[in-house]
């Protein structure tokens, strides 16, 4: 592999200073990457592939035939992040969920931060996901949103930005733990030379904090579940995984029922009670009794129970009020509202189009923007202004102006880029980085995450269902590190 | 443990067993093929007859030709008992409780269906040298029994799992046993000739049991393979071996010692398994075989329904 035919291009490179000039963290990856043959690369490419297949590391594609779902496209250069770099992500977001956490048991409570109009109250209470049942209600320990899947981006420059919260059900940390399964099989001695932090840890400090913030009146230890909307569902591989991992059940609607308002579930020795559920399906949906009538993938009665003190939902129900896409652009505020601090993690620019002086702005330049609306999720009903045509700008911008409170804009950044294996050879290709951050006794930050990649050359788009990919998250150990 | 995932792991055993048994099967009858075929003697209506799904077969491909019944066995998708269909509900099953098995047993049955899938895609290529892709499956199957065995908690969900394999093996013995019924002597006079041996020989090797039968009764005496398929103890295909052991596992499953029986389950499964306690060949065959084999299955269907009805139906509240 030539890796000094590689153009980093005007971009910044996360494995290159400029061309044939490797980062430090890097330098060791590349040199091993140039002793292998462009065709030995392509085999093990092929190779982790289809153990990944094998693994059934896989998402679900509607609608298709068993056998054929897809997995996430697997890059085997690493994307790597060295341990300077890691230090500050993991302060920023450890503050950031901290001060988000704050907020929404605020939103729920006493409402100070609207009472002081440091963020709009008819932004948070006309908002889809504010769940008027939620209002006054106390889960264990004040934590509402327990698991995080923050989305940073890096700038032309290099500066590492948070592009998105997702305090919902951020999905994606199996294929974190997979592909480093895979990678130590693919290049096991590039791996062993590099002293990457491990992230195998994850599903032990998960049930962890699940039992850390059971109810008050439960068993010892509590009975843990996952609550899947089912074997149809596009992430139920990972529901299925983590589950496993982790070593507690897991459930569908149907195997719970609500009995003397707490939860149980059906088991060959009749019904078993239930403390902790790690739900994997969005609000919604939980409960037909009090959210969607016509969900048949919840559980009647579950919020009852859930307010009752009897069961614990992680994430608590109600946590999207913060990652509404408006809501976004307050969080440097918010920050310093809660914790007199200011944002360790920058947000990136973002026009609000509900305010005049930026619609204009947006409006006119659409072309250079990335529109979003306020509660999608997905890189579904979003614009990307440079790769967009006449018509379609042209009817974005009359949704805006219709429902201007519902869609936020940013400037298109530069994303940058890591080298991957296409046909053969190094290209360029933007990524984003997705940690994972699990919130309980304790803030852990998983040292790696999911590195997405846009496949398509030029495309900033990374979502699976955008024709997006993955990479294993190389964090590197900081310091020297001490001979076993 | 949940009763969905009880239910999908007695399932899924069930599945890869009957996929097991389908290959076997058709792969001796092609054997059976090649000695019989100089007299055009080639049969494959009773392979289809003792499946109990001739009618569907007639539909869908009409006449009983090798190339017909290969196919349907094999390939149909839409029949549930092919061995594609069989595969493809195991691994759904598996797939719906992988939190549950070992993944190791994922995967063995994962990679199972997925060359069988691929193989459908190529249908003419398999078929035309079809013995390799047989003991594939038959090797596929044998490999997840053994991945269970060694990779999983001897738990509840592990006796699920041995309760579904035996039940439906002991299905899948009486009616390879039934075979004889079916199949035509084409004269008279070939009774106790060497095409009898040959089909005697031949039923023997569709359950595995040629050799082991040959070690404990040397020479081919219809009575005994009789009474070799259906009563023998320690032979792990026989109808006897299968419901025994089902049972244990079952009586594992609910804590209660052999021999009592607090539910419909014990009830049943109990009941069968002393009928076969107690009876010898001579007895079965005098009864008429066929029809001793066709209660056989009933009982064993209502085994099934009280499975059913004692773990996985869901249950009312209170």
């Amino acid at each position: 592999m030539d890796t000094d035919a590689y153009d980093p291009g005007d971009f910044y490179d996360e494995l290159f200073e400029a061309r044939g000039r490797p980062r430090p963290g890097a330098s060791l990856l590349i040199e091993r990457l140039q002793g292998m043959s462009d065709a030995e690369l392509q085999r093990r490419r092929s190779g982790a592939e289809r153990a990944l297949l094998t693994m059934g590391a896989t998402f679900n594609v509607y609608g298709d035939e068993a056998g054929t779902e897809k997995i996430l496209p697997f890059d085997i250069v690493p994307r790597i992040v060295e341990a300077d770099d890691w230090a500050r992500i993991e302060r920023g977001l450890a503050q950031r969920i901290r001060a988000l956490n704050l907020f929404i048991a605020d939103c729920y409570g006493e409402q100070r931060i609207l009472q002081e109009r440091v963020v709009p109250r008819e932004l948070v209470e006309s908002s889809r996901v504010f769940l008027r049942r939620c209002v006054g209600m106390k889960p264990p320990k004040g934590i509402w949103c327990h698991i995080t899947g923050t989305d940073l981006v890096r700038d032309r420059d290099g500066a590492w930005l948070v592009l998105e919260d997702n305090l919902r059900c951020p999905s994606g940390v199996s294929y974190v733990l997979q592909n480093r399964q895979v990678m130590k099989r693919t290049l096991p001695h590039v791996f062993e030379a590099s002293r990457v932090r491990p992230v195998d840890v994850y599903p032990s400090r998960l049930r962890a904090m699940l039992e850390q913030v059971r109810p008050a009146q439960s068993g010892d230890p509590p009975t843990c579940v996952l609550l899947t909307p089912g074997s149809f569902n596009s992430a139920y591989f990972e529901h299925s995984f983590l589950a496993q991992q982790m070593g507690v059940e897991l459930v569908e609607g149907r195997d719970l029922v609500v009995i003397d308002r707490a939860v149980h579930m059906r088991t060959t020795r009749g019904f078993q009670r239930v403390d902790v559920i790690y739900r994997r399906m969005d609000d919604a949906f939980l409960d037909p009794l009090a959210f969607r009538e016509d969900s048949l993938l919840g559980v009647p009665g579950l919020i009852d129970a859930y307010e009752q003190g009897n069961v614990s939902l992680v994430n608590a129900p109600g946590t999207g009020v913060a990652d509404d896409k408006v809501v976004y652009a307050y969080v440097p505020k918010i920050i310093r509202f809660y914790l007199g601090e200011d944002a360790i993690l920058p947000n990136v620019p973002t026009f609000l189009c509900a305010e005049d002086r930026d619609r204009k702005h947006v409006l006119e330049n659409l072309e250079g923007m990335v529109v979003k609306a306020a509660t999608e999720s997905g890189g579904y009903g979003m614009l990307v202004g440079p790769a967009s045509t006449a018509a379609e700008r042209e009817a974005f911008a009359r949704r805006i102006e219709a429902d201007p409170r519902n869609y936020i804009a940013q400037p298109t950044v530069s994303l940058s880029r890591v080298p991957t294996l296409v046909d053969g050879h190094l290209e360029g290709r933007h990524v984003d980085l997705r940690p994972y951050v699990l919130y309980g006794d304790e803030l852990f930050v998983l040292p790696g995450g999911l590195t997405r990649v846009a496949l398509r050359p030029g495309s900033l788009v990374v979502n699976s269902s955008q024709g997006g990919g993955s990479k294993d998250t190389w964090v590197l150990h900081g310091g020297e590190v001490k001979p076993c | 443990m949940l009763s969905r995932v009880a239910e999908a792991i007695y399932w899924m055993n069930r599945y890869i067993e009957r996929a097991e048994s389908v290959a076997r099967f058709v792969d001796v009858n092609l054997h059976l093929a090649l000695d019989l075929a100089e007299g055009g003697r080639e049969q494959w209506a009773p392979i289809i007859a003792t499946t109990g799904d001739d009618a569907l077969f007639a539909a869908r491909h009409g006449e009983a030709t090798r190339a017909n019944a290969l196919r349907f066995l094999t390939f149909d998708a839409a029949y549930p008992s092919s061995i594609l269909s069989c595969l493809r509900a195991a691994r759904e099953n598996a797939r719906s409780v992988r939190e549950a098995i070992s993944s190791e047993m994922w995967e063995t049955v994962n990679r199972a269906y997925l060359s069988v899938h691929d193989a459908s895609r190529r249908q003419d290529d398999v078929l035309a040298a079809p013995h390799d892709f047989y003991d594939d499956v038959k090797l596929a199957a044998q490999q997840f029994v053994g991945t269970a065995y060694v990779t999983m908690t001897h738990n509840e969900a592990w006796h699920f799992a041995r309760m579904g394999r035996l039940l439906e093996r002991a299905d899948k013995t009486s009616r390879i046993l039934d075979v004889k019924y079916f199949m035509l002597l084409p004269e008279l006079s070939d009774v106790g000739t060497t095409y009898d041996e040959v089909q005697w020989a031949a039923l023997l090797k569709s359950a595995s049991a040629f050799e082991m039968y040959r070690k404990r009764w040397g020479l081919i005496v219809p009575s005994r393979v009789v009474a070799f398929l259906s009563l023998d103890r320690s032979f792990p295909r026989s109808m006897r071996y299968c419901v025994t052991k089902a049972e244990r596992s079952l009586h594992a499953i609910t804590g209660n010692a052999v021999n009592t029986a607090s539910s419909a389950a014990e009830r049943a499964l109990g009941r069968l398994r002393a009928e076969l306690e107690f009876v010898d060949a001579e007895e079965l065959i005098a009864a008429g075989l066929h029809e001793r084999i066709d209660a056989f299955q009933s009982r064993l269907n209502a085994v099934g329904d009280a499975v059913y009805e004692t773990f996985f139906a869901t249950r009312p509240v209170r």
